[in-house]
């Protein structure tokens, strides 16, 4: 049902339809303004389109969300990029002095793809996902999310379903966009434990102390890891399994747990969570995560190949999450079409008194009508949080939260006073 | 000129709060006149120093006892402040402590002019004078670390009692080597992440809400960050007021001697461009490549594809090599043509980044092939990646059966076996260029390989020049060439003074002839 028979060739036809009635612009553009803090922000960012044709256009950049939305109807893009807040309009680059034009911020993100454990998956492999596979992404988005917030005390993350094998993250906090490439890349090291290429065998190794971040994330690990590995991925059956040769390897159903032996004199006491990391352990790519002027896709854009939406992901149905249950741009432009209600017919007549607010509303309307809607939700909820911190942010700053305390010492007098 | 012991109210006193610690953060410049001589020589000691520094980072592991011993011996022989007090008597005939630390100070700030340039030169001026503090500030004891903290402002904010009884468990657990007993008796501090990086990014502190809780011991690492980051913006301050600096004619030619002195062969000027054709590549690979090319070579041929850090890897080595942009292009189109991309696609997609390397898109900036420091520190090879240092990278179980395979010896097992042995030896040790040269050794079945490696292209020049190769490689980079052709120096003007300078100076290369 949800896939609706989307086929790539009808694209030239949906996008249209998706960007004039179905793209949530005025959350898209609150969120890349982020609240009119920073003069600038959204004038200075850079977008990169991918047009028909495999046409790449960069520095793309725009004044206003009037701009930004007539600029994707006229260009019709078939993937959309979020790159780097500049010193200068990105569309003006070339008449800035040479050396002078540079990234200033930009959120942290972090792209999870499942092509990065063709290794220690035998479902699927290369573009190809399954329900399976997919509890890799969970384990992932658990462990990254759960440090981002208490390690590393970020608030504002947006979890993004990339469209086809992966997941994103934007971690949107001011503190994050104004981080250094060395920091990025320190953070994305810490967060890194599965390492090395081809020629290695063993990618975890472990030695005391163990380091609470790594507890932390194995207890997230041993959760799924019955089900996943041992049942789904049965890698216990498999011959395919490139332990250390002098390993032998299996699973204590009793103690639901990894039960290595060895007959080798080296080191190991930690080889059975070694195993356990090496199968599930987030994989990331630092190289995305470092760079200040990255450009990563961008959340809602259509991904061409799948037709799929890069949705947020509600974190509080995790565990029910189905990429395959994500609706495709056919599935929202069809669920366009049908007959509209009563009340419906009444607002238009409003409507045509003012076009642009018109434009608005009716696209308000229009992508409740389909299954875009909650997913918008989701990202109306982020949005809702940040404006909350910011005011937060602002409240502090003026000194309101000095006469908030006072009235809080007030509130407590008077209800024990009401006690005795 | 201030003299020690006299205490003026001027200058004077504030010059020996500043020299009254052996370890000093650089932050204010020298304010008095010195000699040229004097100039000179303080740069060219501190210059012989850092590349000590280097060279024997790179040959032992930093900071252990032989790394240690090493530098000591170094600081002796080159007059360098070591860690007595500033009291000592003049020892009879050499120099004062507070001599030292005073040509410690001016040949700081004199390397600051000369390195300030280019991103390169500020890059190996940091990453050399940060080894050097690390290396001082780990010979203090714990009373002039502190000392040293306080004088610089550094007030860490530590953590309390309460906290750190709760955080306990989670204390012990995220540093090598402490107890409770230990978390209970020492200071830890508590600081932002961002200011903590290097110990964040092995995972060394306990975090928490965007802090890293810092056992006492471990506070160089911040110190050293800070070190890094007043440093940087130092340079680049230093680099706009340079301008004034070189029209002084005295001291031009020296500075810019003294920056083109460590770089030596960076391999950006292609001397051969044109000589190799695409049809002698696979011959090649297997007898002039370093065994990192070669791989990625066969990679290439397998797969028929390479991911980025392939790509750039290997497509800067063979520009550096004499390939042109026009054989390039040739070359990776042939191949990925064969895989799953079409010309069309490749067309598209990859032949821009190629041309990228070459300097002909976007910055336009000409990209230098990647030194062995630079393939063995950054950009670590993950699944699917074929790029990186064998010897660093590759499980050693691996790498041996690969150096097996791969034949290296004509002249038979008996050769090989403890050969392989040695090599394994070196990489368990770290010495991943050493084991290279060793490669370098065993393929080309010599006793020496007769030069001290550091870079991918390098291997493959001294690998053509003992078997011959037809390609005529010159054994020094003609100075002048390299003003006229290196965009980023800006020295042009004053070449003919350079030139002459060069003569006048030419005792300084033989400083530097450790190859």
């Amino acid at each position: 049902m949800s896939t609706s028979d989307y086929d790539p060739a009808c694209l030239p036809d949906l996008l249209p339809l998706y960007y004039r009635r179905l793209f949530p612009f005025s959350q898209y553009y609150r969120w890349l303004s982020y609240g009119g803090v920073s003069k600038n922000y959204f004038q200075n960012r850079e977008f990169s389109f991918t047009l028909k044709d495999d046409i790449y256009v960069r520095y793309q950049s725009f004044t206003t969300q009037n701009e930004l939305e007539k600029e994707m109807q006229k260009m019709v893009p078939y993937k959309i990029d979020i790159g780097a807040v500049y010193s200068h309009r990105p569309s003006q680059h070339n008449a800035v002095k040479s050396g002078t034009f540079q990234a200033l911020e930009k959120e942290l993100v972090f792209d999870i793809d499942m092509t990065d454990y063709d290794d220690v998956r035998r479902c699927c492999s290369a573009a190809d996902i399954c329900s399976k596979c997919w509890t890799l992404m969970t384990i992932a988005i658990r462990i990254l999310d759960r440090a981002l917030r208490e390690d590393f005390g970020f608030h504002h993350l947006l979890w993004v379903y990339s469209g086809r094998r992966g997941v994103h993250c934007w971690v949107c906090d001011d503190a994050a966009r104004k981080l250094s490439v060395a920091a990025r890349s320190a953070v994305a090291e810490y967060l890194s434990l599965v390492k090395g290429g081809e020629e290695t065998v063993r990618k975890v190794v472990l030695s005391d102390p163990i380091h609470p971040f790594i507890n932390h994330s194995l207890s997230v690990v041993e959760r799924y890891f019955q089900q996943y590995a041992i049942v789904d991925q049965d890698i216990l059956g498999s011959k395919e399994i490139k332990f250390h040769n002098s390993l032998s390897v299996s699973y204590d159903l009793h103690f639901s747990c990894v039960s290595v032996k060895s007959n080798s004199k080296k080191g190991g006491q930690y080889f059975d969570k070694e195993i356990m990391l090496q199968y599930c352990y987030p994989r990331l790519d630092v190289n995305v995560s470092k760079g200040v002027n990255h450009l990563l896709k961008s959340p809602f854009s259509v991904h061409p190949k799948t037709g799929r939406i890069s949705v947020p992901i509600d974190l509080k149905e995790l565990d029910t999450f189905d990429p395959f249950e994500v609706p495709t741009i056919s599935l929202i432009c069809e669920e366009l079409e049908k007959p509209r209600a009563e009340e419906a017919e009444e607002d238009d007549m409003k409507d045509k008194e003012n076009e642009q607010e018109a434009g608005e509303r009716r696209r308000i309307r229009d992508y409740k009508r389909t299954s875009l809607a909650k997913y918008v939700k989701v990202f109306d909820r982020f949005l809702e949080a940040m404006a909350r911190s910011r005011k937060g942010e602002m409240l502090k700053k003026s000194g309101e939260i000095e006469k908030d305390s006072v009235f809080h010492i007030h509130l407590i007098l008077a209800f024990t006073l009401q006690m005795d | 000129m201030q003299f020690p012991g006299r205490r003026k109210k001027v200058i004077g006193s504030s010059q020996n709060d500043l020299y009254d610690h052996c370890l000093q953060f650089y932050g204010q410049p020298p304010l008095e006149n010195i000699s040229l001589t004097e100039f000179e020589t303080f740069a060219v000691e501190r210059l012989k120093l850092l590349k000590s520094v280097e060279n024997i980072g790179v040959s032992y592991v930093k900071n252990s006892e032989q790394y240690v011993k090493k530098l000591d011996a170094e600081f002796s022989s080159l007059n360098f402040p070591l860690r007595t007090e500033l009291g000592d008597r003049r020892v009879q005939g050499g120099t004062s402590e507070y001599e030292k630390r005073r040509k410690d100070h001016i040949s700081h700030f004199i390397l600051r002019l000369a390195y300030c340039q280019t991103e390169d030169l500020r890059r190996w001026f940091i990453q050399q004078e940060m080894d050097l503090f690390r290396y001082r500030f780990g010979e203090l004891t714990s009373k002039h670390k502190t000392d040293f903290l306080h004088k610089n402002n550094l007030k860490y904010e530590t953590v309390s009692a309460e906290e750190k009884k709760s955080l306990k468990d989670k204390l012990i657990t995220s540093s090598y080597g402490l107890s409770g007993i230990t978390v209970e008796e020492y200071d830890f501090y508590k600081v932002p992440f961002q200011d903590a990086l290097d110990l964040v990014r092995t995972r060394k502190v306990y975090l928490l809400a965007g802090n890293a809780y810092i056992p006492h011991h471990e506070i160089v690492t911040i110190v050293l960050n800070d070190f890094r980051t007043r440093l940087s913006k130092a340079l680049a301050m230093t680099a706009r007021s340079l301008p004034a600096v070189q029209s002084d004619e005295r001291l031009q030619p020296l500075l810019s001697h003294l920056s083109h002195a460590y770089v030596g062969q960076d391999y950006s000027i292609q001397k051969n461009m044109g000589k190799i054709s695409l049809e002698q590549i696979d011959a090649l690979s297997g007898k002039s490549f370093p065994l990192c090319m070669r791989h990625l070579h066969k990679a290439l041929r397998e797969n028929h594809h390479l991911r980025h850090g392939g790509r750039m890897q290997y497509g800067l080595f063979l520009k550096g090599i004499g390939l042109t942009l026009d054989q390039a292009l040739q070359f990776w189109r042939s191949e990925f043509v064969k895989g799953k991309v079409d010309a069309d696609k490749f067309d598209k997609a990859y032949a821009y980044s190629v041309r990228h390397m070459f300097g002909k898109e976007g910055k336009r900036t000409d990209y230098t092939p990647y030194s062995c420091m630079k393939v063995i520190l950054s950009n670590p090879p993950s699944q699917g990646d074929y790029h990186g240092c064998p010897f660093r990278h590759s499980d050693p179980e691996l790498l041996k059966q690969k150096l097996q395979n791969y034949k290296v010896s004509p002249s038979g097992i008996n050769q090989l076996l403890p050969m392989l042995a040695e090599i394994l030896e070196l990489v368990k040790g770290m010495h991943y260029q050493l084991a290279c040269q060793k490669y370098f050794e065993l393929t080309h079945n010599v006793e020496d390989a007769g030069f001290s490696l550091n870079h991918p292209n390098q291997y493959f020049t001294e690998s053509q020049k003992l078997l011959g190769g037809g390609l005529e490689i010159k054994k020094e980079v003609d100075m002048s060439q390299r003003s006229q052709e290196n965009p980023a120096n800006m020295t042009r003007p004053s070449q003919a003074n350079s030139k002459q300078a060069h003569e006048e100076m030419g005792d300084l290369d033989s400083f530097f002839q450790d190859e």
